[in-house]
């Protein structure tokens, strides 16, 4: 093929799969429309050696609720058999699944998507440019989401995860952050681009599953406080402890390659770049910030009194500050790294 | 962390009044608490902000200097707040410096008490195994010794660090104990944070940054009258630069021709020669961005680049004032650049000419002459001329794109309009009046060299490795505690296995489950 026509199938690859999140995505909000329906019994939030058990990802005594798919039973687990409305529940379980599979296929589109805009460009890694981090940047969300969906069955972040996805994948086609695949400039000539950029991709699409796991984790724990018996579409959401606890887990992976990957790695390169570690670009400022933000929501998390609410809205301001520092900086076109292009 | 412990011996004989000491005790307990730490984290993040949104004078002085012009007002509030340095102000660096003292006195104690628990051996069983959040009980077919060993081999296995003891009651008691690293990993993570900054500080003390400005085909030679910036660190001494010089054989840079990207740069290289040091032998080096030069303790980087029209200006009476390359600073993204020619030789008067140098030149009427290009496809230069007195021979450093003009008169034509001159190579332009020539002999490339050395920055490196698997440990590793209890007094051989955990979120249940599996023998049933 030629460059052309790679850059063209890259282009088709990434609006088809827009298409598929978007489907997804529907079928993820008629999962939730039809949970409403569903009258679940749910325990009170846990006690502490009960959460030891949840947290050991043990199911306590009693069967699973039957007829459930595999990719709910850690919700299922925390609550008694349904009492009514088994249908709607049924319905509501192949519609999750729906999600999910078209999710996985939208993944698969958008992978080739982005592999195609690599060798369309060079070959070279595909992310030199706005377009490029937000293409690349919502892949590795939806990576790090399919991995959290193998490792803790956290199919209940569907909605969120297609949504955004769709957002970043419509941004970034239908908006001037467009451009045709190209070469790279000389700076970007290097393979700490490939280290530094996908170490921070990875960690920010963690990063962007946890902060979503932290908005549910939020929205559930009101529902656990206002009532004990969470009903309809809350209790689609497993306890407010075990979000807690696997917004932990995508926290304690991100944490590190962001650290790796922004301070780190970004300082080596930027010395061979530019000739110096560190130089108070804005860029370099707002990797420090999100990663000083983080770095409050662990300390949060072991600090009497900050556990829980107050450690995910840290980790939610994080998120932002991340946002802001992998995109927003660029936008505004000031610094270093500006050269990277919109 | 401090602030929860008890401080037995501080009873309060005297005034209840703070005296001096417990005060700075007071303070000092509160600086070191995990909720400051917290507090001064968010200072941090915050105090930054305006670092990234106000011009830094340290980053872009240029975009400070617009700032002040456009904005005198607010330009004197941010100066008196620092805010256009904000990363070297006051309070910048209290904050710092505050969550430096906090970070240390964090780490003191809590290696003296990660010492202590590490040499402590595991503890006694607590009464009721049973109350533990995983609890296994059966009935064993072997003897409490024989049990008591087997699952002191089990524990050992799995890497615990085991006691194993006869308690009161006659009973076999295997205590155990393990993932202790995570504790270490995190006091070598916050450790290592702090090694970092001191290998930067010592970096920045007895290190150097320079810059120059070299032209095609010729030298540099790395002594201080050479460079055209130079910063030495506090402690640097300046006899230590490295003894090498270099040259610039040739320059090499492209530019993307077609498209939307049209005049994106695709590669610049420039082939140096190098002499190590006097006497040395000369050796090549291909010179590119992300691929500088290291020379003993000195690194050279490629940084930018630019343009230096060759020039021959005749005075007066007709003999060569000056001849060679002139170095011009790039303005945008098409190299148009600005610069001057100063002829202090020129007789009888001196000579001063300033304007552009247009690598593609291309004309509009709103623009006039500009650069269409960043290569040099069709170059010019755009003058105006000036004699006089330059101001050369005062102590004042001049800037080597300026022309002083205070003391010089502008050549006017006919009209009485200033007397511009257009020049491609090889033209050459009579001043009016008779007052010499000026000749565009042709375009050299210059180089924009980085040069500069920073000790330290393997023990950086070290440290940042050394703080990242700490971290790791310290978010991964789950300490945990296991007591299996062996009684074998009524008869049957009771066995109770119990575990804790230290942090949340862990496989504890599996893990206590595992070790019983791995244990027993005889009937499968669970004993109640
Ligand atoms: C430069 C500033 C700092 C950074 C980047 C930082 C970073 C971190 C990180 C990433 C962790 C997570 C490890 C974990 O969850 O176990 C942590 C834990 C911890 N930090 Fe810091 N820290 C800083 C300053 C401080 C200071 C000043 C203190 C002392 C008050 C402190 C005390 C602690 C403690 C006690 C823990 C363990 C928490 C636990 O029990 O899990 N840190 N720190």
């Amino acid at each position: 093929m030629t460059t052309e026509q790679l850059g063209y199938a890259s282009n088709l690859a990434l609006v088809s799969a827009t298409i598929v999140y978007a489907l997804a995505m529907l079928s993820h909000i008629a999962e939730w429309a039809s949970a409403r329906k569903v009258v679940v019994r749910e325990q009170p939030p846990a006690e502490a050696p009960r959460a030891e058990l949840v947290a050991a990802g043990v199911p306590p005594a009693g069967p699973p609720a039957e007829g459930t798919a595999e990719g709910v039973a850690a919700s299922a687990t925390d609550a008694a058999p349904p009492t009514t409305g088994a249908e709607a529940e049924l319905r509501t379980e192949r519609f999750a699944q729906i999600g999910v599979s078209l999710t996985v296929l939208a993944f698969l589109v958008h992978l080739m998507g982005v592999a195609a805009r690599g060798f369309a460009a060079g070959p070279r890694v595909p992310w030199g440019n706005m377009f490029e981090f937000a293409t690349t940047g919502a892949l590795a969300a939806v990576a790090a989401y399919l991995v959290a969906l193998k490792l803790y069955r956290t199919q209940w972040l569907g909605l969120l995860v297609t949504g955004f996805a769709v957002v970043v994948l419509g941004v970034a086609m239908l908006t001037p952050v467009y451009v045709a695949p190209g070469p790279l400039v000389p700076a970007l000539h290097s393979y700490w681009l490939a280290i530094h950029v996908s170490a921070a991709a990875i960690s920010g699409g963690a990063f962007g599953v946890g902060a979503l796991a932290s908005v549910l984790y939020l929205l559930k724990s009101r529902a656990e406080s206002r009532t004990p018996e969470v009903q309809g579409v809350w209790s689609r959401l497993p306890a407010a402890i075990e979000i807690d606890r696997i917004a932990y887990k995508v926290h304690a992976f991100a944490f590190p390659l962001w650290t790796f990957g922004a301070l780190i790695a970004g300082p080596i390169w930027a010395y061979y770049a530019w000739s110096r570690f560190w130089g108070w670009d804005p860029k370099e400022v707002w990797a420090l910030i999100t990663w000083v933000v983080y770095a409050a929501y662990l300390h949060a998390r072991a600090t009497a009194g900050w556990q829980g609410r107050r450690a995910s809205i840290i980790a939610l301001v994080g998120f932002a500050t991340f946002l802001f520092s992998f995109i927003g900086i660029n936008l505004f076109g000031s610094g270093l790294h500006a050269y990277a292009g919109v | 962390m401090t602030d929860t412990r008890n401080r037995p011996g501080r009873t309060t004989k005297r005034a209840p009044a703070l005296n001096t000491v417990e005060f700075l005790r007071w303070a000092w307990r509160q600086l070191t608490s995990m909720r400051i730490a917290l507090v001064l984290l968010f200072l941090l993040a915050v105090a930054a902000i305006p670092g990234s949104l106000i011009p830094q004078s340290t980053v872009d002085p240029a975009a400070v200097f617009s700032f002040r012009e456009n904005n005198p007002d607010l330009a004197r509030w941010y100066d008196r707040l620092g805010m256009f340095d904000v990363f070297r102000s006051v309070w910048f660096g209290a904050i710092y410096l505050m969550l430096m003292v906090s970070l240390v006195g964090c780490i003191v104690p809590r290696t003296r008490l990660y010492w202590r628990s590490f040499r402590a051996k595991p503890p006694d069983a607590p009464s009721r195994l049973s109350r533990l959040p995983a609890h296994h009980r059966w009935v064993d077919s072997d003897d409490a010794e024989t049990v008591a060993g087997r699952v002191e081999q089990a524990l050992r296995d799995r890497r615990y660090r085991v006691r194993r003891y006869v308690d009161g009651s006659g009973r076999q008691v295997v205590a155990a104990e393990n993932g202790q690293l995570r504790e270490a990993g995190n006091l070598v993570f916050h450790l290592g944070i702090v090694v970092v900054l001191l290998a930067v500080a010592y970096g920045a003390l007895f290190g150097f940054k320079g810059a120059a400005l070299v032209v095609e085909k010729e030298g540099f030679s790395n002594t201080l009258t050479q460079y055209d910036e130079f910063t030495p660190g506090a402690w640097f001494d300046t006899t230590d630069l490295d003894p090498f010089t270099l040259t610039v054989r040739d320059f090499d840079v492209t530019f993307e021709t077609a498209g939307e990207q049209r005049g994106a740069p695709r590669s610049f290289r420039a082939d140096l020669g190098y002499v190590e040091q006097p006497g040395a032998k000369p050796a090549p080096y291909d010179l590119q961005v992300n691929h500088p030069l290291r020379v003993g303790s000195t690194s050279v980087f490629l940084v930018g680049h630019g343009y230096a029209p060759r020039v021959t200006v005749r005075d007066g009476d007709g003999d060569v004032a000056f001849r060679g390359p002139v170095p011009f600073l790039p303005q945008d993204g098409s190299y148009t650049s600005i610069g001057v020619v100063k002829v202090p030789d020129a007789q009888p008067e001196q000579l001063g000419f300033e304007g552009f140098f247009l690598p593609t030149q291309a004309f509009d009427e709103t623009r006039g002459p500009y650069s269409a290009f960043p290569d040099a496809l069709n170059p010019a230069l755009v003058l105006t001329a000036y004699s006089g007195d330059l101001q050369m021979n005062t102590d004042e450093p001049q800037s080597v794109y300026v022309i002083e003009k205070d003391k010089l008169t502008q050549f006017k034509n006919d009209k009485g309009d200033p007397f511009r001159l257009l020049l491609r190579p090889g033209d050459t332009v009579k001043l009016p009046d008779g007052a010499g020539s000026f000749t565009f002999d042709g375009v050299s490339r210059a180089v924009r060299l980085q040069i500069g050395s920073s000790p330290g920055k393997l023990l950086a490196l070290l440290a940042v490795i050394a703080a990242t698997l700490g971290l790791i440990a310290s978010l991964f590793i789950r300490p945990r505690r296991a007591w299996v209890r062996v009684d074998g007094s009524g008869g049957d051989t009771v066995v109770e296995v119990a575990g804790l955990d230290r942090v949340a979120g862990g496989n504890l249940v599996e893990a206590v489950e595992e070790i019983a599996t791995a244990t027993r023998r005889g009937p499968q049933e669970e004993a109640t």
